[in-house]
């Protein structure tokens, strides 16, 4: 049984997803206890497999006992389980939050955001966990679909907005799907293990490229990486808060996984970095997405659509790490997969208890906040400290690692981008605090004494996921050391 | 240069195919006009992968009498490629779904803003 953990984590969600559906029916209470049983025995697993990759090495599971090339084989190195410990734990955390904002903001649905939430974590994990190319367009097409259905039940503009993403992402998923055909037309293979194997004797083939060319431009569009980010910012605003803290954080990071896997595994470091200069055009166009992303943040009055900027942004930071394809850069990309995930969690699952206490999420309207909800805003500060990249929150620890990576690398201008970036942060984020903390100064002069205002803490099933997440980017800022030593040096890619 | 195009057409249908579903899913200002256009961008991709498996004289993947006779040594030349087929089975499920997913989603615009016409929900957006 525990063996089969790489399958479990992938297979649990997905059974629990259709029991969902079956108790649903019967009796709507039930959905969220069995989704938090599903993602409980999930995380567990993914904890079991990360364990048994550090001690033994890569795990490779047979699908059905069929070997590569032939079967579907399960390929867990440290990168994989390092990521989908993160979707896991994640998942886990937004549905223990999403109790509360569900039944208020979808009373008449919650049968079915149960059944698709689980669905949308099972393409996740599967994504991470698989090593076959064409297995990973299903499971990046089911994590999709779900999320087009998820936007889809949000406030008034979901539904043109999850249109908008609908049309956007079967554009990647496409281009991903034509990719695999030119690989397998010229190797006859869609094992990764066996593609790599295959690959370095076609390097200079033009239909190689052309795959090279497609896989690239669809999982930009799946990440949102800068100029082909237009869906994501309507579409994670008008969704659900439950929601949008479940794809906010994994989705992209999701993307950043699948380029890192087909640029260094599928491809050998040398195709990418010197045969063609796909990391350099990388970074320019990540350099592009860190300060658009922040400028385009500034000008918004919505909190939600300004973490939604700001998300493009951080893809930014990632994509700049694997831009610069050093050792120090890689770390950086990797370690900011992690802090990225917890720090967009975080923010997010704040707004959603802002707007279950107040129902407005406007900037200006957040006064006061910091006496009603003192923990949820605690948590937000902190979050906002770590987007800026203040130690000992994580956010500076990957922050720290780019800007080697980038200094290594003789690449000045991307130092400069980092830090104008952290710059454009500290404006956008104290903006915020400043309306929730600080009390105007004309109703202090006239009335003097203070204002009674009611306690409205965030409810116990939100507030607790919310404060995991406040220690996690804590924590994870003061043991990153560990962290890297451990896990991700062994999870950079093989040739750096 | 017309050996050139005539040699590979099944490539040059698929490539003017998609680029039509391409140019409909972008260009286009009506929301069905996208749909339809999705669903030829993703039928161009089915041909293309099924014509990939092709084999001028090919038979079917099936290898008559075949049980218990597995002594004598089979000529894969002889049959086209089955893999492609597959996986475009798994495809066809996955546009099917997105097709659903869509349309859905259109009904639940046309519900909101009681038009199809990107022009004119925009504008009721900006109010």
């Amino acid at each position: 049984m525990i063996s089969q953990s790489p399958v479990l984590v992938v297979v649990i969600p997905l059974i629990f997803s259709f029991l969902n559906l079956l108790f649903g029916w019967w009796k709507k209470g039930f959905c969220y206890p069995i989704t938090l049983v599903a993602l409980s025995l999930s995380f567990l697993a993914s904890l079991h497999t990360l364990n048994t990759v550090i001690t033994s090495g890569t795990i490779h599971y047979y699908l059905g006992g069929w070997n590569p090339p032939w079967g579907i084989e399960y390929v867990v190195d440290h990168l994989n389980a390092f990521v989908l410990v993160i979707v896991s734990f994640i998942a886990l955390l937004v549905a223990i939050y999403s109790k509360k904002s569900v039944e208020k903001e979808l009373p008449e649905k919650i049968v079915y955001l149960y059944c698709l939430f689980l669905l949308q974590v099972t393409g996740f994990l599967g994504i991470v966990v698989t090593g076959d190319m064409f297995n990973l367009y299903v499971f990046l097409e089911i994590a999709s679909l779900a999320g087009y259905a998820l936007i889809a039940t949000g406030e008034d503009g979901a539904p043109f907005a999850s249109f908008n993403y609908v049309i956007f992402g079967t554009i990647g998923a496409c281009f991903y799907l034509l990719g695999v055909g030119y690989l397998y037309i010229v190797t006859g293979s869609l094992n990764i293990a066996d593609l790599s194997q295959i690959l370095p004797d076609l390097y200079n083939s033009k239909v190689v490229l052309v795959a090279f060319a497609f896989f690239l431009v669809g999982v930009s569009i799946k990440m949102a990486l800068f100029p082909l980010h237009v869906w994501l910012p309507d579409a994670y605003t008008y969704a659900p808060s439950a929601v949008s803290a479940l794809l906010a954080p994994l989705m992209t990071k999701v993307g950043a996984y699948v380029m890192i896997r087909i640029m260094f595994t599928v491809f050998k470091p040398y195709f990418s970095i010197e045969l063609i200069p796909v990391t350099s055009i990388l970074g320019w166009m990540a350099a592009g997405a860190i300060l658009f992303g922040a400028i385009l943040a500034l000008a918004q009055t919505d909190l939600k659509r300004m973490l939604a900027y700001i998300l493009v942004s951080e893809v930014g930071y990632i994509t700049l790490g694997i831009g610069l394809a050093n050792r120090n850069g890689l770390t950086g990309a990797i370690l900011h997969i992690l802090n990225d995930a917890f720090m967009m969690l975080a923010l997010f699952l704040v707004v959603g208890a802002i707007m279950y206490r107040s129902g407005n999420r406007e900037i200006p309207q957040l006064r006061y906040l910091h006496r009603k909800m003192p923990f949820t805003m605690a948590v937000f500060v902190i979050a906002a400290l770590s987007v800026i990249g203040i130690p000992p929150t994580c956010g500076f620890f990957s922050k720290w690692y780019l800007i080697l990576g980038a200094i290594d690398a003789g690449k000045w201008v991307f130092v400069a981008v980092l830090l104008v970036s952290s710059l454009l942060n500290v404006i956008l984020f104290f903006r915020c605090i400043e309306s929730a903390y600080l009390e105007p100064v004309a109703e202090h002069a006239s009335g003097g004494s203070e204002l009674v205002i009611a306690r409205e803490e965030s409810p116990l099933t939100m507030l607790i996921p919310i404060l995991i997440a406040g220690a996690g980017i804590m924590s994870f800022g003061v043991l990153s050391g560990k962290i890297i030593s451990t896990i991700i040096q062994f999870a950079i890619p093989i040739g750096f | 240069m017309f050996d050139f195009i005539l040699s590979k057409y099944n490539y040059w249908i698929y490539v003017i195919l998609m680029m039509i579903g391409f140019y409909a899913m972008i260009g286009k200002r009506n929301l069905i006009k996208k749909v339809i256009g999705m669903n030829i961008f993703q039928t161009a991709i089915i041909l293309f992968f099924v014509s990939t498996a092709a084999k001028r004289g090919g038979t079917l993947p099936i290898i008559e009498h075949g049980h218990g006779h597995g002594a004598h040594a089979i000529q894969a030349t002889a049959y086209i490629n089955p893999l492609p087929h597959v996986l475009m089975l798994t495809a066809i499920v996955v546009m099917v779904s997105t097709l659903g997913v869509a349309l859905a989603v259109l009904i639940a615009i046309y519900r909101r803003h009681n038009t199809l016409e990107e022009d004119e929900i925009l504008r009721q957006q900006q109010k």
